[in-house]
């Protein structure tokens, strides 16, 4: 462990090296929170059954400090959005997002995490929780496997070890404003783009009515 | 087609001139029913002619008729193959009596019909959107809808090749997001549903008395969608009296993928993969239905060998399914994941296989129409027959060792969540929840498909219709696949494994057909419709998971909010499946 | 009586508990490594297995057996002088066949008489797409797109990083013959046999 802390560059005398460690306040911090992220018990779909195995005895994610799952979001530090995101889950989503306390992050397991996946044409289906969230990291495959699933948090446990305290979100001056939560109206619809909606949606009426003939072009 | 069910649509026919006609259709079945009088058909043939199990409900949107279709399955709970029955309304004003009143087990069913179709139930108490939510623009599945990144009616689309420069939905949408809007949208003036009408449907149920003394409030709970004890993305939402439950309503829809839609874009072939993402714990027996309709309709049979190996992994699903199963409730029940772990532990061992054989751990697409897209490679049948002779059947017993006779498991699960038999025919539940009231309903051996009837095993059954039951019954399943799966492993030939040459693009005739396999969950039913071309016309999937929750609030109420938990988990339910 | 079942379920777990123990010992007394060693692997992924079950990736990894698939690359043939040569003739077969329709081809055609080559000039698969499905290897008449082993491909960033265009999917035949054996030889044999019994019609023919 001490080795994992040390930072080059000071010498420790030889009969205490073992037993005190120098370091930066950065690198110890960041030690401290990567190696006890909690994540959300919050399973989606399919990707959610190999989350379960991860944690399970084959694959275990315990041995990275992540094995206390918590299921409610005040206590938890990644979110593992494992599996297709739907416009009548996302509100919800977007809620538990805002409940997690900093520092909080992301990972997009799967395809349809990440893009939508295979089911990304439907109607009820988010392309990608990125649209909604922001994501730290991403994990294609469908699903991946547990080992992929690892390899994304210690991809995400290497992210927090290049994070500094000066730079980090929340020790900023300015404070974190909550995601506006999505509104399910005839589709889904982000508060912040109400005026572009309506607008959208006015164009759309104009366009019918002026050429009837014509059928109004899809969106897509 | 048996004798029985001759007499039966002779009589029909007889009894109702003109009321009831044969679907002369060219490759359709059964009659269609003047909707008027479908109610009363109906009732006619469950209480004089048996047919007391209604297994499927589904609408069909014929839009170059411009008509609508609901089409019907019955079976008798005593076994036999389907009678099929069709009502037809226009398309513009599509209404049908509701057959609630007769089978409550359409209540679901139908509900999603009007939500996907816009079909309208005449006297369904609760007729409500179920998988979308209230205020949704548009039925969906209707054939003129199309969704925002709609880009042709099937696939293969043009712009993949040869021309396929790359582009992403998002960036066409004015949006950059799969939405739209109809014309002339106002969202400030919109007022969301916000599940308005699904609390006020909570009153429905007779509530019982609280008897003398004080008087209580009752209050309503949410469970879920992010719940740890709802298996994914499932919600209840019970009204208390103190801690009874007094209603309780079923909400989902929070993982509906368009299953459907995408589906009747897709050529037959590719279907394939994505059935595997309906259940997704049991995904081999998800190919196995789909694979069952599509080869009626083609007119194939596999080979022997790939029809032993379909047995074989139908079975390796089963119980892999049934110790999660297991591992799940009691972990709803307070063992927290120390069963689970056990469980999980085996089911590696059975995935290792699946993965050997097919490529994926739980995406195994591996059934093809007319037969399995590869044979074992090399040293996993040694691994099978270690598995199935010595290592599972060692494991169960320890598991069984374990859990059953476990005092806290009994008093929790004891009398709790009690389905009747009676209940669980009406209610149109299927699989290990049915046979747990004490119906000894196995589609293997009620209505056997492929080659079930060639194994020796007893359908496992249980009388008490509770929690326990349900826990015992997965035990006794597990058992009696491990049968199954020592005959076939012992009988199994070699020889080919695909009849034909394996083709990307089946010609399938046009028809209906109605493929139903005895998942684990329950009735798994793929009813899909050809007209001749590459994609289907049709697809619908009849879920276990989405049918057996219409039980559930009969289930729950008078217990306490604890147990609508362990009742849930007994149930077993995926939400791939349930919400499609 | 009342507490024999919890007392036989506390049995099993106490039993499972002395194993996980017992095994180490086991393993121990034979001088076996049953950890960090390829026996050890083999031994917790076997039907007898025992005791302490975890594979402690990423120091030890699952070995993936031979059809697993993540997803899909282009094989290319290695010439002598370290040219490429795709094997892929974009004729579009995994583009129809692919179910959530992810693969993109850009066919090449020749500048002078404007017909089409049998050389793919772009070729993206969106991995936020694909399913993993194996139907664009399984269909492919010429062996020229697989399905990988490589699955740890996690990212930070999807949009520049999960399209994957020609140059990000090609590999070599070689690391296809590496991965997968025993596929690989069936089809090396059936294509000789196919190259043979031409020649047998070609030669009867003349």
């Amino acid at each position: 462990m001490s080795e994992e802390l040390n930072t080059p560059g000071y010498e420790i005398p030889p009969e205490m090296q073992g037993q005190v460690a120098i370091t930066t306040l950065d690198k110890i911090y960041n030690w401290g929170r990567r190696s006890s992220l909690w994540p959300l018990m919050f399973g989606l779909a399919c990707c959610g059954i190999e989350m379960i195995c991860t944690a399970a005895s084959r694959f275990d994610f315990a041995r990275f400090g992540m094995e206390v799952m918590r299921p409610s979001p005040r206590q938890s530090d990644v979110m593992i959005v494992s599996g297709t995101v739907t416009k009548k889950m996302i509100p919800q989503i977007v809620r538990l997002y805002n409940q997690m306390p900093e520092p909080k992050y992301v990972v997009a397991m799967g395809a349809c995490a990440s893009g939508g996946g295979p089911f990304k044409e439907g109607y009820n289906v988010v392309s990608g929780v990125d649209k909604y969230i922001p994501v730290d990291v991403y994990i294609p495959g469908c699903p991946p496997t547990p080992q992929a699933l690892l390899n994304g948090l210690i991809a995400l446990q290497k992210k927090i070890d290049k994070q500094s305290i000066k730079e980090v979100r929340w020790y900023q001056k300015e404070p974190i404003e909550a995601i506006p939560i999505p509104v399910l109206g005839p589709d889904i619809m982000d508060p912040r783009e109400y005026a572009s909606i309506r607008e959208y949606a006015q164009g759309k009426l104009e366009s019918e009515s002026s050429s009837a003939a014509v059928p109004a072009e899809e969106a897509a | 087609m048996s004798e029985l069910t001759t007499i039966v649509e002779n009589t029909l026919e007889t009894r109702f001139p003109e009321v009831v006609v044969r679907d002369e259709r060219k490759g359709y079945e059964g009659f269609i029913i003047q909707a008027e009088k479908l109610v009363e058909v109906v009732t006619k043939l469950r209480d004089d002619f048996g047919y007391d199990y209604l297994s499927s409900v589904t609408g069909v949107d014929y839009l170059p008729e411009g008509k609508m279709e609901v089409v019907y399955h019955l079976y008798k709970s005593t076994g036999g193959s389907a009678l099929v029955l069709k009502a037809q309304t226009p398309r513009e004003v599509a209404s049908v009596p509701s057959l609630v009143p007769v089978y409550p087990g359409a209540e679901l069913q139908e509900r999603e019909a009007w939500d996907l179709y816009g079909i309208h139930f005449e006297g369904h108490p609760d007729l409500r959107r179920i998988l979308m939510w209230e205020g949704f623009h548009g039925h969906p599945m209707r054939k003129d809808w199309q969704e925002a990144y709609y880009e042709e009616d099937s696939k293969p689309y043009k712009s993949r090749w040869p021309d396929g420069e790359v582009w992403r939905s998002e960036d066409k949408n004015t949006f950059h997001k799969n939405v739209d809007y109809p014309a002339g949208f106002d969202p400030e003036t919109w007022v969301p549903d916000g599940d308005a009408s699904l609390y006020a449907g909570l009153g429905r149920v007779v509530k019982p008395g609280n008897g003398g003394g004080l008087g209580t409030e009752q209050v309503v709970v949410n469970m879920g969608p992010q719940h740890p004890s709802t298996h994914g993305v499932f919600r209840m939402v019970v009204t208390l009296d103190g801690e009874t439950i007094t209603a309780l309503k079923p909400v989902m829809g929070y993982l509906h993928r368009n299953h459907e839609k995408i589906g009747e874009r897709n050529t037959f072939l590719q279907n394939m993969p994505f059935t595997d993402r309906l259940d997704y714990l049991s995904s081999m027996s998800n190919n196995f239905g789909y694979a069952l309709a599509v080869e009626k309709l083609m007119g194939v049979k596999p080979p022997e060998r790939a029809e032993y190996l379909r047995v074989i992994m139908a079975e390796f699903t089963r119980i892999s399914n049934h110790i999660w199963a297991i591992g799940f409730l009691l972990n709803d029940l307070g063992a927290y994941f120390t069963p689970m772990l056990y469980a999980v532990e085996e089911r590696e061992l059975i995935l290792d296989i699946f993965e050997a054989v097919s490529g994926s751990r739980m995406m195994c697409n591996y059934f093809r129409f007319g037969g399995v897209a590869r044979d074992l490679p090399e040293g996993v049948y040694e691994k099978i027959r270690k598995l199935v002779y010595d290592r599972l059947p060692r494991k169960i017993d320890e598991l069984d060792l374990y859990l059953t006779n476990n005092e806290i498991l009994r008093s929790r699960g004891e009398g709790v969540g009690i389905l009747t038999p009676d209940q669980a025919i009406a209610y149109s539940a299927s699989g290990p929840l049915l046979r747990a009231s004490g119906v000894p309903y196995d589609i293997r051996r009620a209505d056997p498909y492929s080659i079930y009837e060639r194994f020796d095993f007893d359908v496992a059954v249980r009388y008490h219709g509770d929690i326990y039951d349900r826990y015992m019954i997965r035990l006794d399943e597990v058992r009696q696949s491990l049968r199954i799966l020592q005959q076939a492993v012992r009988d199994m030939p070699e020889g080919p494994i695909q009849e034909g040459k394996p083709q990307y693009q089946v010609r399938v005739p046009p028809g209906e057909a109605y493929g139903r396999v005895e998942g684990p969950k329950g009735e798994l039913g793929y009813y899909v419709i050809s007209n001749g071309k590459p994609n289907p016309w049709r697809y619908h999937v009849r879920a276990p998971s989405f049918v057996n929750l219409t039980p559930l609030e009969i289930m729950c109420v008078g217990n306490k909010v604890a147990d609508s938990v362990a009742i849930l988990g007994s149930i077993d339910i995926v939400l791939g499946e349930t919400d499609r | 009586m009342d507490g024999m079942g919890i007392l036989r379920g506390l049995g099993v777990t106490l039993k499972r508990f002395w194993e996980t123990y017992w095994d180490d010992i086991v393993w121990w007394l034979r001088r076996g490594r049953r950890y960090d060693s390829e026996e050890g692997i083999n031994h917790r992924m076997s039907i007898n297995t025992r005791g302490i079950f975890t594979i402690q990736y990423p120091e030890e990894k699952l070995p993936v057996p031979e059809e697993f698939r993540f997803i899909p690359f282009l094989l290319y043939e290695e010439g002598e002088n370290g040219e490429k040569q795709d094997r892929c003739t974009s004729c579009g077969i995994c583009a129809k066949v692919c179910p959530p329709q992810c693969i993109w081809i850009v066919r090449t055609n020749d500048p002078e008489t404007g017909r089409p080559i049998p050389e793919p000039q772009e070729f993206y698969i969106d991995v936020d797409i694909c399913m993993n499905c194996g139907f664009c290897a399984e269909y492919c008449p010429f062996d020229a797109i697989k399905m990988d082993h490589d699955y740890e491909l996690a990212v930070y960033d999807r949009v520049h990083n999960n399209i994957y265009n020609k140059e990000k999917l090609s590999k070599p035949v070689s690391y296809y013959s590496s991965i997968r054996p025993t596929n690989y030889t069936r089809e090396e044999q059936a294509r000789a046999e196919a190259e043979a019994a031409k020649a047998a019609r070609r030669a009867q023919r003349n």
